[in-house]
């Protein structure tokens, strides 16, 4: 074999994706499949296929998901430990929230929610800080701050989960129901977005924009948790009892969470922008590049626009079982097709015109308000058959 | 490239204007945000309301306008389906024109591509190699399917060329997803009202507007098998089947014949424990000469009956007609009689009532009641059924009234109420009627007859002294008189009447005392005849009245003071019931489902395609030049310029470690 051969095997060897995998790899694997495993040996009877489908590809997600994101794994790891314990403590009944020590002040849901609102608060002024005083340390403490948020968001979640069963058997469902769990999810989302580009591209600068619209999201649980009491699990009204669910609100949020991303961007692209007319030390000149934001900006709309395409198809599939048509312009679907339309013609203008710039940061912006509408101001403001998140 | 094909095609000059002008991007995005205008219309201006609700809004002048633009129902409106259809020609122009052209480029290395145009991309790189034509080419035809790219290579006699490329799919999804939207706008065309619209446009049907039984509709208001879309709804009470269903149509409706005919056996409600309902289900059974027996199904919400192309869900549910047996307790007049009255819900009947004729209109049943619960530690609480009914006097005015079966609790006493109203806009006042010991209406009957009974009346008030000193026998026949008249007054006309007769005799100084007198001696007189009624039922009150007695009075005296804006000269006691139920399907034809359903699949796999698997190419081209190889390496990506310089840098990084080590 010439030299060159020998060269080109171990290169070909080198890159393949199966030997990239660490023993990590394989383990993270093996111990998702026999928690699936384990799950669906014991719950199989009480699922029925869609959610015995949904369940096989979830995890099969959550490990293709963990080989290319590798800090999933202790995400996923921790949400799993702390997510038993806090079931574990549960013995009494839901009463053992006010008295057991654990539950009241660390894994109940309510108050993982508590510390996830928390965290992500302290994360977005701590980011800010760091952005201030150009400290990669600060930075870096910001960052924890954001992963540990949403460990206990989800810890939150996956407890008020069973917490709805302890309510009754029949009340128990996945929390992502109502106005508040699912202004959870856009949170967790949101930060988990970020987290994938931050670490993508290795800057730490936008952690606060992008946090300041989390901390509104929380802003908001708060105020609609203690002034609606809006934290107590109500059981789900008939056409919400559906698999559907499991699929169809995480798919949007995805969507929802995407664009708000892509906002923010919009808004340090913006910032930047007016920056480099000027003063070449501001400190708006340690925001990334322009062009790296357009990208971020346009890759980001790009991931919300597949997802709420999904999201909107996988509604209107439900629809059709639950109301009878597939579509039928209730305000909240229609409000998701003018969402829709507002970025599907945002990316011609970028793809078919090229559009860059200002404009489209602009537009970006102008597009959360559209998509908060349809995500908050339908419930407020106009009635219909989604009436399920009244304010 | 794609954007040239357009200009091969050999079209007269005013066709390709026109086939620019549709396919434009300008008139696309036009009539995306067109789309979402109007789209902001509909949903802020609640659609397909009462038009008498709009004139209210906006008067009789913009309601005028408003209708004329189809703004009531837009989603239907002329110029909304112009905009869809000129959606789907632009689309399809664009489609048309663009497809074709792309396909080819899917398939297309560009192998023909000039050594220039490779120098002057972005990404290019060249080496100088010492190393043989054939060796170079076998590690390029390596390396570019390791990196997922797939390669061609083209001999020549002056060069050599590996052209690679990946992600041509994103071309398929560019087609997947306008071809998509073409689908689901035809689909959901077919599937809309659009073609009923046509219809009444062209005179052929009339939508009835009158309250009036399936049977006795017109011609001109049904709709024949042939009908090929619908969606509707029906009323089926358990044990009655229906082959006909309603569409909502403008002001009116039309009546949609079905090929089959659905029964509902029994419909249910099942409630969690905290009240709330947990599932609406009814047991059906479809009837159809083909069929060899019923097809028999239970359906729910988010589980409905697909059958022959026609899908049959659970929608609502109302009364289907329960028999209802109603006590009738005279309020006024003092009538002794005691009738019983069987109504069916939905059936009006006439009744004498204190000697005026009435129409009782009873319009819903209830079998349970979930209310806010007094009880902190439950949030809900059955109050058990309720009829609810209008009573209609002689000159067609009418009250609405609610009446609950069971005596509901208050503070720790137990009363039968009544909920009354003039219109459906208000909220229910409740009578509230206290409850015997024995848990009826008797003493409290009782209780009303002795009031309104003169004998019992004269004898009470012979026997009282109201005044702390006798009066003389011609004044005190007097007072009795004024006190006989003021107990008249009450019982007719309530403590406001007799408080504005206070306020029409007494000036204004005196008011007050006058009143109080007032009350304090029907006070004694009510007490007095309260007496007799406990006197009457055997109960011993020689050591006095115990409390409970006692609030009975209190309860009862403030009931029959609020007799008089009841505004029902009796109280009808729901004593017995048949319940019955009726269920709301709602039974849809949706052919364009068919389109639709494909198209969305097609637009979630085009999307992701067009996103997630960019297209991108990367070429080699080798030449000998004196014992050497000359290299260039460069790369093209239509889009997301950023990563695939990262990923060139990195190939690029692969070729420099086995080729020039
Ligand atoms: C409701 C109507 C339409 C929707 C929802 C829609 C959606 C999309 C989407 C999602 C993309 C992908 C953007 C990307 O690759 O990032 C796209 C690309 C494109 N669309 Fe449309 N489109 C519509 C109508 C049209 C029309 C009418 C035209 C013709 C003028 C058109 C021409 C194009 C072109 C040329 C591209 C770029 C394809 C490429 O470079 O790969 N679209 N469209």
């Amino acid at each position: 074999m010439t030299s060159i051969q020998a060269a080109l095997k171990s290169e070909l060897e080198r890159d393949a994706f199966w030997k990239g995998l660490s023993l990590f790899d394989w383990l993270w694997s093996i111990i998702t499949v026999l928690s699936t495993a384990y799950a669906y040996t014991n719950y199989a009877p009480l699922m029925d296929v869609y959610e015995k489908v949904i369940l096989v590809a979830s995890s099969a997600s959550l490990i293709v998901l963990g080989w290319h994101w590798k800090a999933i794994r202790q995400l996923s790891l921790l949400v799993f430990v702390l997510s038993l314990f806090g079931i574990s403590r549960y013995v009494n009944g839901l009463s053992d929230a006010e008295t057991d020590f654990f539950l009241r002040f660390l894994v109940s849901s309510q108050s993982a929610i508590m510390w996830m609102s928390a965290l992500y608060v302290l994360a977005t002024v701590t980011y800010f800080a760091a952005f201030i005083a150009r400290s990669d340390f600060v930075a870096k403490v910001a960052s924890a701050m954001t992963w540990s948020a949403t460990v206990m968001g989800l810890v939150g979640l996956m407890v008020r989960w069973r917490e709805s069963y302890l309510i009754g058997l029949d009340v128990g469902h996945i929390p992502v129901s109502n106005l508040y769990e699912v202004f959870i999810l856009f949170s967790i989302i949101t930060a988990l977005l970020y987290l994938f580009y931050e670490r993508r591209y290795q800057t730490r600068v936008l952690g606060g924009f992008v946090l300041l619209v989390i901390s509104a999201a929380v802003a908001f649980l708060l105020w609609y948790t203690f002034d609606r009491q809006a934290a107590d699990i109500q059981p789900l009204v008939p056409a919400l009892k559906s698999y559907w669910m499991k699929i169809h609100v995480p798919a949007n949020f995805i969507g929802y969470g995407a664009f708000a991303l892509a906002a923010m961007v919009a808004v340090a692209y913006l910032i930047r922008f007016n920056a480099e007319k000027g003063d070449s030390n501001s400190l708006a000149m340690t925001l990334p590049e322009l062009d790296v934001l357009d990208d971020l900006m346009y890759k980001s709309i790009a991931l919300g626009f597949a997802f709420f395409t999904l999201a909107t198809i996988l509604g209107a599939l439900w629809a059709a079982e639950a109301w009878g048509g597939y579509w039928s312009w209730d305000p909240k679907e229609t409000w998701a097709l003018i969402v829709w339309l507002n970025y599907a013609a945002w990316l011609h203008m970028r793809l078919t015109k090229g559009w860059r710039g200002k404009p489209m940061a602009a537009w970006a912006i102008v597009g959360l308000f559209v998509t908060l509408f349809a995500f908050l101001g339908v419930n407020m403001f106009l009635s219909g058959l989604h009436s399920y998140g009244e304010l | 490239m794609y954007k040239k094909s357009a200009e091969t095609l050999k079209t007269p000059k005013t066709s390709a204007i026109w086939l620019n002008f549709l396919g434009s991007m300008n008139l696309a995005i036009t009539l995306l945000l067109a789309l979402s205008v109007a789209s902001i219309i509909g949903t802020v201006l609640q659609q397909n309301q009462p038009y008498t609700d709009y004139v209210i809004k906006f008067g009789p002048f913009w309601f005028e306008v408003f209708q004329q633009l189809g703004l009531y129902d837009v989603y239907s409106a002329s110029w909304f389906l112009l905009i869809l259809f000129f959606l789907v020609v632009s689309t399809s122009t664009c489609v048309y024109r663009n497809a074709p052209g792309m396909l080819r480029e899917m398939r297309e290395y560009r192998q023909s591509i000039q050594l220039e145009t490779l120098q002057k991309m972005p990404n290019s790189v060249s080496w100088q190699l010492n190393r043989s034509l054939d060796e170079v080419q076998q590690v390029a035809q390596q390396i570019l399917p390791h990196n997922g790219f797939s390669a061609r290579t083209t001999v020549t006699d002056s060069f050599r060329l590996v052209a690679g490329m990946k992600g041509a799919g994103s071309r398929l999804g560019y087609v997947f997803t306008h071809v998509a939207i073409v689908l689901i706008c035809i689909g959901g065309l077919i599937d809309g009202n659009a073609i009923l619209k046509a219809r009444e446009m062209l005179g052929q049907i009339v939508p009835e507007t009158e309250n009036i039984p399936a049977n006795q509709v017109p011609m001109i208001s049904r709709l024949g098998l042939d009908n090929l879309s619908f969606r509707g709804s029906v009323s089926v009470p358990e044990g009655s089947q229906s082959n006909v269903l309603f569409i909502n149509y403008k002001e009116g409706y039309l009546v949609q014949g079905l090929p089959f005919s659905i029964e509902v056996k029994d419909f249910r409600i099942e409630h969690y424990a905290s009240g709330q309902p947990k599932s609406f289900e009814s047991d059906l059974l479809l009837h159809d000469s083909r069929l060899a027996e019923p097809l028999e199904q239970t359906i729910s919400v988010n589980h409905p009956l697909i059958y022959d192309g026609y899908s049959i869900y659970q929608a609502s549910f109302s009364d289907g007609g329960s028999s209802i047996e109603l006590q009738v307790w005279p309020l006024s007049g003092g009538g002794n009689q005691q009738q019983k009255l069987n109504v069916t819900v939905g059936n009006d009947v006439q009744v004498n009532l204190a000697g005026q004729p009435w129409v009782l209109e009873t319009s819903d049943f209830r079998l349970f009641n979930i209310n806010p619960s007094q009880d902190p530690a439950k949030k809900f609480q059955n109050v058990g059924p309720s009829v609810q009914f209008k009573m209609r006097d002689k000159t067609g005015a009418a009250k609405e009234f609610m009446n609950y079966m069971l005596p509901i609790e208050r503070a720790g006493a137990y009363y039968y109420l009544s909920g009354v109203r003039s219109s459906p806009a208000e909220e229910f006042r409740y009578l509230y009627i206290p409850m015997d010991e024995a848990g009826g209406l008797g003493r409290f009957n009782t209780f009303l007859r002795l009031l309104n009974d003169q004998d019992v009346l004269q004898k009470v008030v012979a026997k009282q002294g109201i005044l702390d000193q006798p009066l003389p026998t011609k004044d005190s026949a007097q007072f009795n008189q004024a006190m006989l008249k003021l107990v008249a007054l009450f019982m007719q006309e309530g403590i406001d009447g007799v408080m504005s007769q206070v306020d029409k005799n007494v000036p204004v100084e005196k008011r007050e005392g006058v009143a109080q007198l007032y009350v304090r001696v029907l006070q004694q007189i009510l007490g007095a005849v309260y007496v007799e009624v406990l006197a009457d039922e055997g109960v011993d009150i020689s050591l006095g009245i115990d409390e409970k007695k006692a609030a009975f009075f209190d309860d009862a005296s403030a009931a029959i003071g609020a007799i008089t804006r009841y505004g029902s000269p009796v109280y009808f006691q729901l004593v017995n019931f048949k319940h019955k139920q009726a269920s709301g399907l709602q039974i849809a034809k949706a052919p364009g489902k068919l389109l639709v359903y494909p198209g969305c699949a097609m637009l979630i796999l085009g999307v992701f395609l067009m996103f997630y698997a960019p297209q991108q190419r990367l070429w080699l081209r080798l030449q000998e030049t004196e014992q050497e190889v000359s290299v260039v390496f460069a790369g093209h990506a239509e889009r997301n310029g950023l990563d695939f310089a990262d990923q060139f840098r990195q190939i690029q990084a692969q070729f420099e470690r086995v080729l020039t080590t």
